[in-house]
Order: C-alpha cells, then structure tokens, then sequence
C-alpha cells in the first residue's frame, strides 16, 4: 500500500513492509540530505511546522529535509505567538492550516493531540511527537541507524537504558524492534521502569522481553545500546533526581568489555548519560543516528507528498 | 418464572440480569435521582437467578434508554439484559452488547489527553479486550479497565 495522502500518527500506522520502504528510501536519499545532490520532489510544495512545544532538532530536520527536497515550510514555533493563546482549539488551528499547506507536521504536548489532528484535517498529519505519547520519525530514524549499522533489524540484541516510564521514544521502539524479531533487554533504575501495560503488550505480541538490572552484565551481551536521557522535570525534588541520574553514566571503562561492534545510541540531547570520551569509540553512533534524521524525514515526506507512485 | 415483589409497569424499561450488588451503579447511569416527569423506579437487589444465581433488577417507568445510556450499562453491568414495555408487554427484549466504539461516555483517564483538553471533541473508546472489558482511547491509547470512576 502506498503511504501517498497518508496520515503517520504512529509507527503502528505502518506496516513491516511500508517501514523498510522508507528505510530503503531513507538511504537513497543520503547523497541529498548532505546537500551534494539536488531533488526537486517537493517543488511546489508547502510544509506546515505546527510546533506547539519547544524542540530543536526535530523541528530543524523536519525544515531541512523540506528544503532539501525543494518544498517551503510555514512554521509556528512558538505556540505563545499563535491564536491557541486567545483560546482557539487546536481542532480550530489545525483545520486553518491544513488549508494554507499541503501537509502539516505537529509537535504538541497532550498526548493524543496528532490522532485529533489527523481528524481535523484533510492533508496528511506527520506526528512529531505528542506529549508522552508517539513519535514514528524518532522510532523510523532509530532503525534507520541501527539497520545502517547492522544490515539487519532482527536477531539483534537491543538495550534500553534508563527512563523506559517516560521516555515516548523507546516505548515506540520497543515495539517496531519485536515486530523486526529482535531481542529487548531492559534496564533501568528503580522508579523508570517500563510500564507493566507496555510489557505485557509486548509479550502478546510475540516480543521477546527480558530485564537486566546490572548495566555491565547487559552491555557485555548488547548489539545496541539504547541510552535515554533522564529527564529532571519529572522529578519532585533536585536530590531525587541526581541519585537517579548519577546511577548510570555509558563511560569507556563500561564500554571496555563490549562487544566490538555494538553501537551506542541516544536520542539527544544528552545530559551526562554518556561521557564526551565515548564520542571518540567506534561504539559511538548517536551523531550519525542525528543526522540520519534527515534523510528518514525526507523518505518519508517524499513518500507521503511526493508524485504518486502507478498502482498507490 | 418467579413472581416479584415488584408492580408491573405500563410503559417504560426493566434492566434485568444486572449482577448482584451493580443495580445502584446502573441508577448512577440512568441519573437517577433526579427524576423528570412521571417516573417512578423500583430496584431489587439480591434476587435469586437461574443464570446469575444472584442478580439485581431495575424498572423505571416511561423512560426509553438512549444507544449512549445502553452502553455505558453494557460496559457496567455485562450481563444485563434491558425490556421495553410498552401496555404492560414487553416490545423488546435484548442483552445489552457492547458494540466496537463507545464514544461520548467515559472520560479519559490520562488528564493529559487531548480529549480531556478544551477541544470540540467526544470521548472515544475502541474495544480492546472483551471479557473481561477493557477500553482503548482512540486518542491516547490509554487502556481503562475502571469504568464506573471514569462516566463522563
């Protein structure tokens, strides 16, 4: 099925096959997402950047890879400038934009605010992440990265480290990698663990899921090493927070017995979960994992925007 | 079948089969109190049944159900079965069925729903799970399995 007109409210909205479709795009798209080729694919075309929350590196890929691919953008990153102040809904808002643009690109904070979306307008919505909820582009990028790597998305063991309760991006990634037959492995501490509705939803679906509370046991077994950032505000008090946060730090001793092409990933930005001196280890892949945002953007707003493909 | 302690009515609705100990929830329901019009309504609580071997029984007089209000018992009281009496007979005689959308009856859950945002939106759930019954929000995702704390 072709994802031409189609809404990507979550990963789930994509099948096995559509997924490897924008991967396989994704990696065509390389050579432009550096800029040393030119794609008119989007010419003509005007990307909604419907930012209701503060966010730096989606927003930007999301406006690089319009404009590699030729496109114009229309951007609301700052929901205090907008009429959502003077009370309008963002049924309201959304319904505005999908008239003035041919696809809108929502961050919001509440979750569920992109399945409204979807509903509200008549272009194609592109999730990019709604409050503790979904986030496809992360979740497409994440395996974009580990499939670069690896030339594969099964029979890998996955890590998840650190904040598995709030953490939106690693419960979307979660169940992509047990739909490619990989192997998650959870660790993280007291108090951030994944909740039991996720895990249990991932064992019905065939996952296979184990926790492994000793990070050094975990990362000596890891293909990947998937790092999340702990994040202080959803903590009552500082104290709290730092004994949580002081109680994993990804450095080159840990690193020392892994395997030697286990990568390490994180979704940025970080904040002391790994040590600057990892940057400089093959195991590092969090930089390119970044860039690669691009280009999966790109795939998929392509896939979504681009020419219609015969038989879509 | 057993007689009850209860006057027939000449219009309206008996909610029968309600589980032992539900009927009270199903009032809450219903909206009962307060009352409009002519009504009158009579509950039966711990009733022997063949089926249920305890159940609890509703009637109220010259009211129909709303598809909306058949739903929200459907989810609170399963095994419900709902008449329609119209002169003393019983028009129609259904169990209650929970069909695949419940929308407008139950309140998200997560407070950070957009649904529970000021947004021209209903409620809405996809059934998840049946028996026991547990919701999905089409909005959020969030599963709900308590229902009676979550009637909007």
């Amino acid at each position: 099925m072709s994802l031409h007109g189609r809404d990507v409210v979550s990963i789930r909205d994509l099948s096995r096959e559509e997924i490897v479709g924008v991967l396989d795009a994704a990696r065509r798209m390389i050579p432009l997402a550096e800029g040393s080729r030119r794609s008119p694919v989007l010419a003509g075309k005007i990307v909604a950047m419907a930012f209701f929350e503060p966010s730096t590196r989606t927003r930007l890929s999301f406006e690089s890879a319009v404009q590699r691919l030729g496109g114009g953008c229309l951007t609301i990153a700052d929901a205090g400038g907008t009429s959502l102040r003077k009370g309008e809904s963002l049924y309201d808002t959304i319904r505005m934009l999908s008239s003035y643009a041919d696809a809108i690109v929502l961050r919001h904070p509440n979750e569920g605010a992109a399945r409204l979306a979807a509903r509200a307008s008549d272009r194609p919505v592109l999730n990019a992440g709604d409050g503790a909820g979904q986030h496809p582009t992360q979740t497409l990028l994440d395996l974009a990265t580990i499939r670069e790597r690896f030339g594969t998305l099964a029979g890998l063991k996955v890590v998840l480290l650190g904040d598995l309760k709030y953490g939106r991006t690693v419960h979307s990634l979660a169940y992509a990698l047990a739909e490619f037959g990989s192997e998650i492995i959870i660790s993280s501490p007291e108090g951030l663990r994944l909740p039991e509705e996720h895990r249990d939803d991932l064992k019905r679906r065939g996952a296979k899921v184990r926790e492994e509370p000793s990070i050094d046991r975990a990362i000596r077994e890891a293909d990947v090493l998937y790092v999340t950032r702990i994040q202080k505000e959803r903590f009552p008090d500082e104290s709290e927070y730092r004994a949580v946060a002081g109680s994993y730090r990804i450095d080159a001793r840990l690193l020392s017995a892994a395997k030697p092409k286990m990568i390490v990933m994180h979704p940025l930005p970080r904040a002391g979960e790994i040590a600057p001196e990892v940057d400089a280890t093959p195991h590092a892949a969090y930089f390119r994992q970044a860039f690669l945002a691009v280009p999966v953007r790109m795939a998929l707003l392509a896939a979504v925007l681009g020419p219609a493909r015969r038989g879509g | 079948m057993r007689e009850l302690k209860i006057t027939p009515i000449r219009n309206g609705t008996v909610i029968d089969h309600i589980g032992n100990g539900l009927a009270l929830d199903v009032l809450r329901i219903l909206g009962v109190p307060p009352l409009e019009r002519d009504t009158s309504v009579s509950v039966a609580l711990h009733v022997r049944s063949g089926k249920l071997g305890w159940k609890d029984i509703v009637k109220v007089e010259n009211i129909e159900l709303s598809p909306r209000t058949v739903n929200a018992i459907a989810l609170i009281a399963p095994t419900a079965t709902i008449s329609i009496i119209r002169e003393f007979r019983v028009r129609e005689k259904r169990a209650v069925d929970l069909p695949p959308k419940i929308v407008g009856v139950l309140r998200c859950p997560n407070l950070n729903c957009i649904s529970n945002q000021s947004e021209p939106l209903e409620s809405e759930f996809d059934v998840a799970e049946r028996r026991p019954t547990v919701l999905k929000c089409v909005f959020c995702e969030r599963r709900v399995d308590d229902f009676l704390h979550h009637l909007a």
